[in-house]
């Protein structure tokens, strides 16, 4: 939805356990940002890295709500869950550590990868966990 | 050379129509860890991957890779298909294995 002052706000639910959904609104975003004229590349890194964080609240936050806000500077892309939350988030952020079923690795993800490739692929990542709660996970992904 | 000209000239089965075939191809990449292959595919490869469920076309779709092989003769689901002709994604088979489809890939120089 366009506002009056040029920024671009998008809103998605993002399902529980509901793997073959996952990358409806990346793909969305995706096609919002190329419309826009963003430069290939940063379209790029901002789908993958929100497409990492929708597979993992799908995974493990048992679905959430994926915030897309596009102004002149920047997309930020906010996602929450109301999820188990990540106890130990240094651990988390380690590539190649995973709590993911084997159900879940047997289809190619949970290879410990989401969370780092978040952080290759975004300029800033903000993420907020807290257990029994849920997890928030902010990407910033800037035009210049 | 493009995909639809790779398919021809090594025999693969085209499962998605006449979708994405003039896409050029640039180099193949093997890999079945779905975030490995977001990070490390480079747009127009060919990606070789034994898995055949939706989230294929969304990772093909995000890497911008030309097309999807899937080797050995497994069967992809029908449902993948058809999203994938919905993207313009082409998926080829192959009765060959992914070691193999590299060779094809190298001998014809793609």
């Amino acid at each position: 939805m366009g506002l009056s002052d040029g920024t671009i706000k998008m809103s998605f639910t993002i399902l529980p356990d509901d793997l073959t959904a996952a990358g409806e609104a990346s793909s969305s975003m995706k096609k919002m940002l190329n419309q826009l004229g963003v430069s290939p590349q940063l379209v790029k890194k901002a789908a993958i890295a929100m497409y990492e964080a929708e597979i993992n609240a799908v995974i493990h936050g048992g679905g959430g709500i994926a915030d897309i806000i596009i102004d002149g500077q920047k997309i930020e892309i906010l996602i929450r869950d109301e999820g188990p939350g990540i106890p130990d988030l240094e651990l988390a952020m380690q590539e190649g550590y995973s709590t993911a079923s084997d159900e879940i690795r047997e289809m190619g993800f949970g290879a410990g990868m989401g969370l780092p490739n978040m952080k290759r692929y975004s300029d800033e990542l903000i993420i907020h966990s807290e257990v029994g709660k849920g997890t928030s996970v902010k990407i910033i992904v800037n035009f210049y | 050379m493009n995909v639809r000209e790779f398919a021809e000239k090594t025999g693969m089965k085209v499962l998605t129509g006449d979708k994405g075939l003039d896409k050029e191809l640039a180099g193949a990449y093997v890999c079945d860890l779905l975030s490995w292959v977001m990070s490390h595919a480079n747009k127009n490869n060919a990606w070789i991957t034994v898995h055949t469920h939706l989230n294929v076309v969304a990772v093909a779709l995000l890497t911008e890779v030309a097309c999807v092989i899937i080797p050995e003769g497994i069967h992809v689901e029908e449902p993948t298909v058809n999203k994938a002709m919905e993207e313009g994604i082409a998926i080829l088979s192959s009765d060959k294995s992914a070691y193999e489809i590299c060779c094809l890939a190298h001998e014809f120089k793609v």
